[in-house]
């Protein structure tokens, strides 16, 4: 009986280690969290955890120095190029581990390997549309580079090298919750971060909808509400810019384009405002006499950042700027002769081509007038807790056919992948990106930056240059297809070869400008050249608001200093509010107002067009130019059978201003004729009248700042784990771009010189832990719009008194 | 004199992995030094307990205990004392049933 009684408990405690070293559906394995020998307790760290060490290290050459500064971002100092990159993936492993692998494993498709079956439609959707197929080409080109080769073999050597070392209770706290351990990287992860950034900044597409939309409006309305050239622009290479090269031949468009937009034959979404700013200020306009740079790429925003703050030094460099958590060299910074950064192209480099198979086995398909063999590509999909899962892809030459039948497509999301078609994307080529950043760093001069882009293939950026030598440039860069004007504007016809790609626009005739008259160069997304430029680019950019707002800035300034750079990086006047209010003014009947909506139409027509947090007129004016759109569009172009595309915002403003009386205004559910007279009083009284109801008496409920919803998240969405919501102001089209969970990701201000000097900041901290001092503490900095002094030492012995310790890395 | 002894070795045993070595020290020490069913439990619970609660303390007091708030947060929990609360009342459980399994298997090879 006694014995019983023993094993009995002896089997209940048991029973109970297994239940708390196991993981339940959402729930971390309780016992494995919460002890504090390996659980999260491990993971908060002291304020003064940065203590200076010596470690030594396989595979290092030589002697590397790291003076980790007051923020924790580390300054390296290495004897040779092989322990730069290597000791740039040790100390980036060691603060953002967890990042880098999800990262990795978002980008090729295994993330239901640890979340499980839920994850399966997510991972499904990144092998179909190629991203392990494109990764695979791209890291044939980088490891076909020898320098390439040795700086990411280092990189990943030094990732390694950590994880190696790397103590169970030290795995990074999302590790524990999702009860999976880190494992080794490769040099493909290198590539793994490139595709995530194409698929952010060059992945989506509304080649779908605009082919609903001709197919239901026809080619004469389309042709209409959809120009290639927008009403407002001020586009990025200034207008009359000459371009001094013989172009090639345009190719023809297809017998079937030429049909679909002249007969009237029945034959991923609306971008979101996302983009980027950068400019540089030619030394004519500063105070020292030297251009200043200024770049502010905007993202979502997420903890951990999507930058990792850092210095490299080596006898071939000496650099400092912001690189992408898992992939080698400096994205976006400055060296003691030039600066550099980035905003998005927004080129057309991803086409849909519609594919006829011969029969249900889909082995072969109709091109050129012939049967041609399709391959197949099998995706091994694990799944935490079940049977593998096996997704066969069929690819033509074009590139993969994402969704073949309806059922393979998942029943949300994915909405913008037309079925049928296959996908022809320039992430999937062979590419040696990091040879543009590796070059960059170590540039001296506006030859060396030319030189560096060539290297360049996706995603497409505007690439701002400023150097001591006061040249100043910018060049819309990337491979860009050559294409016959509007092609891949809507769904081609993949049976005929004049619908394919006709070869590249050489990168010497990308378009650029060099020190142009007005002083300065920028970019915010807009169209890259006018119409005079001879290759076809996209037949959309980004709205004109921010690029016209900064150039106007720009031309106004004199003896302009890094602070007049750092308000403008705050500025938060609205174009649009500058294009749209006279209009609605003008069509407006205040007498038809009641008492309450007169108050709300005060205050907005004394709105003075800022989108500040404590403005009630910005939010009153973000609503209703909302519901006016919606209102003039939804009729028609809100359907639920099918994924249509309504007219941009520019179509929108010019339809306002110069056509009051088109027809599109006309509410086709009513059997009134509206005007756009009716749509601007509709839609005012709609939203004050929801506004007074849902907030009360304009107060501060109604401020901008409340109602915006600004917040930075964790990665994965972890509650606790993000700022929560915090007010700012600020908006998608103003040149402050911040509006929920996207804006600035990284504000950078360089004053070039004899003696170059930088500044930035971005929202969150060098540390992915969020049990660190370092997790969170440039975001309040960030937050006030106010930029730190950066430390560029010289050598490691310099300004000693910034230092807070350091890492010693010996062989 | 049982609760000082697991105490002590499950203070010690935080610092090796894995973590349910805990177990086997408050297993280990009721099977030597264990008398009643009932003072062995309260001992391998009191003692474990409070063993996590000094080891948690010592990571998380010099961390303003930013993280625990943190993870409060993420289990729904109002205040990050009660994430304290329920890291002591699990290493309680396990310690207490461990201790109750020591003393009972050793009055069961007594007889």
């Amino acid at each position: 009986m006694k014995l019983f009684k023993a094993l009995f408990s002896i089997a209940i405690t048991l029973a109970l280690l297994w239940a708390l070293q196991t993981k339940f559906g959402d729930a971390p394995p309780l016992g494995k969290f919460l002890s504090p020998s390996d659980g999260f307790w491990q993971n908060a760290e002291s304020r003064d955890n940065l203590r200076s060490e010596t470690l030594k290290l396989d595979g290092l050459q030589g002697k590397v120095i790291i003076k980790y500064d007051e923020h924790n971002i580390p300054h390296i100092f290495a004897e040779n190029d092989h322990d730069l990159y290597y000791a740039q993936g040790y100390v980036t492993a060691r603060d953002r581990l967890w990042q880098m692998d999800i990262q990795t494993r978002s980008a090729s498709g295994r993330l239901a390997e640890i979340a499980g079956p839920k994850a399966l439609d997510i991972d499904r959707y990144h092998r179909r549309m190629g991203m392990v197929y494109g990764a695979e080409n791209t890291v044939k080109g980088m490891m076909k580079d020898p320098i390439i080769k040795l700086i990411i073999e280092a990189y990943t050597d030094g990732v390694n090298n950590y994880i190696r070392h790397l103590s169970k209770r030290d795995y990074p706290i999302e590790f524990k919750l999702l009860d999976y351990a880190p494992e080794e990287s490769k040099p493909i992860n290198c590539a793994y971060l490139l595709k995530l950034m194409s698929e952010t900044l060059a992945g989506g597409s509304d080649q779908f909808a605009m082919t609903n939309d001709l197919k239901k409006f026809g080619a004469a309305a389309i042709n209409d509400l959809f120009p290639d050239y927008p009403f407002h622009e001020d586009p990025i290479i200034p207008v009359g810019t000459k371009w001094d090269f013989k172009p090639l031949p345009i190719p023809k468009p297809s017998a079937g384009f030429i049909a679909q937009m002249t007969d009237n034959i029945k034959t991923k979404e609306l971008a979101p405002e996302i983009g980027s700013n950068n400019w540089v200020l030619g030394g004519s306009k500063t105070a020292s006499g030297y251009p200043i740079l200024a770049n502010d790429p905007h993202l979502n925003l997420t903890f951990p950042s999507i930058w990792y703050q850092l210095q490299m030094s080596s006898p071939t460099v000496n650099v400092y700027g912001v690189s992408l958590p898992g992939a080698p060299c400096v994205v976006i910074g400055y060296n003691q002769k030039i600066s550099w950064g980035v905003t998005n192209v927004d080129a057309d480099v991803l086409d849909w081509y519609q594919v006829r198979f011969k029969d249900n086995s889909k082995n072969e398909y109709w091109y050129n007038n012939k049967w041609n063999k399709t391959t197949r590509r099998v995706e091994v999909i694990n799944i935490r807790g079940q049977k593998p899962f096996y997704d066969t892809v069929i690819y033509t030459h074009h590139g993969p056919v994402v969704y073949e039948s309806a059922d393979k497509k998942p029943k949300s999301g994915a909405g913008n992948i037309p079925v049928g078609d296959a996908l022809r994307w320039v992430a999937h080529d062979e590419s040696d990106e990091f040879m543009t950043f590796y070059l960059l760093n170590r540039g001296k001069n506006y030859a060396d930056y030319r030189k560096a882009l060539t290297y360049f293939t996706a995603p497409a950026q505007n690439f701002i240059f400023a150097c001591s030598d006061q040249d100043i440039a910018i060049t819309p860069n990337g491979k860009l297809p050559l294409k016959f004007r509007d092609q891949g504007k809507f769904i081609l016809d993949g049976s005929d070869p004049a619908n394919d790609w006709q070869g590249w626009i050489p990168f010497d005739q990308n378009p650029t400008v060099k020190n142009p008259p007005r002083g300065f160069v920028s970019s915010a997304n807009q169209s890259s050249t006018d119409p005079t430029y001879p290759y076809y680019i996209n037949w959309k950019f980004g709205p004109y608001d921010r690029g016209k707002r900064i150039n106007d800035l720009l031309t106004g300034m004199k003896k302009a200093t890094v602070d007049s750079m750092r308000i403008m990086q705050m500025d938060d006047y609205s174009m649009r509010a500058h294009d749209v209010l006279p209009s609605f003014f003008k069509y407006l009947d205040s007498s038809k107002l009641d008492k309450d909506q007169l108050k709300v139409f005060h205050i907005v027509k004394k709105w003075d067009m800022h989108f500040a947090a404590n403005s009630m007129g910005a939010s009153i004016f973000n609503n209703w130019w909302l519901k006016f759109y919606d209102m003039t569009w939804g009729d028609e172009f809100y359907d639920k059978k099918m994924l249509l595309n309504p007219p941009s915002i520019d179509r929108t403003e010019e339809l306002l201003i110069k056509e009051p009386d088109s027809k599109w205004f006309d509410n086709i559910n009513t059997p009134a004729k509206e005007t756009c007279a009716d749509i601007v009083q509709q839609s005012f009284i709609a939203i004050a009248d929801e506004m007074l109801h849902k907030y009360g008496q304009p107060g501060e409920k109604w401020e901008w700042g409340n109602i915006k919803d600004s917040h930075i998240n964790h990665l994965a969405n972890l509650p606790g784990f993000g700022t929560g919501p915090f007010a700012a102001g600020g908006a998608g089209a103003v040149i402050n771009a911040l509006k929920g969970g996207n804006g600035p990701s990284w504000r950078m201000v360089v004053q070039m010189g004899p003696q170059v000097k930088g500044y930035g900041i971005f929202p969150g901290g060098e540390s992915g832990n969020p049990g660190s001092f370092y997790y969170q503490d440039l975001f309040e900095t960030w937050k006030d719009g106010k930029l730190n002094e950066l430390l560029f030492l010289q050598s490691p012995d310099e300004n000693p008194g910034k230092i807070k310790s350091t890492l010693i890395l010996n062989k | 004199m049982l609760f000082l002894i697991i105490l002590i070795l499950s203070f010690i045993s935080g610092f090796f992995l894995p973590w349910w070595l805990v177990a086997i020290m408050a297993f280990l020490a009721a099977l030597f030094l264990g008398k009643t069913s009932r003072q062995s439990f309260w001992s391998g619970f009191g003692g474990v307990s409070a063993a996590w609660i000094i080891l948690a303390l010592l990571k998380s007091i010099p961390n303003d205990n930013m993280l625990a708030k943190r993870v409060a947060q993420l289990f729904q929990l109002p205040h990050w004392i009660l994430i304290l609360l329920v890291t002591a009342l699990i290493g309680g459980l396990v310690g207490g049933l461990s201790a109750l399994s020591g003393v009972l298997l050793k009055k069961a090879l007594k007889t």
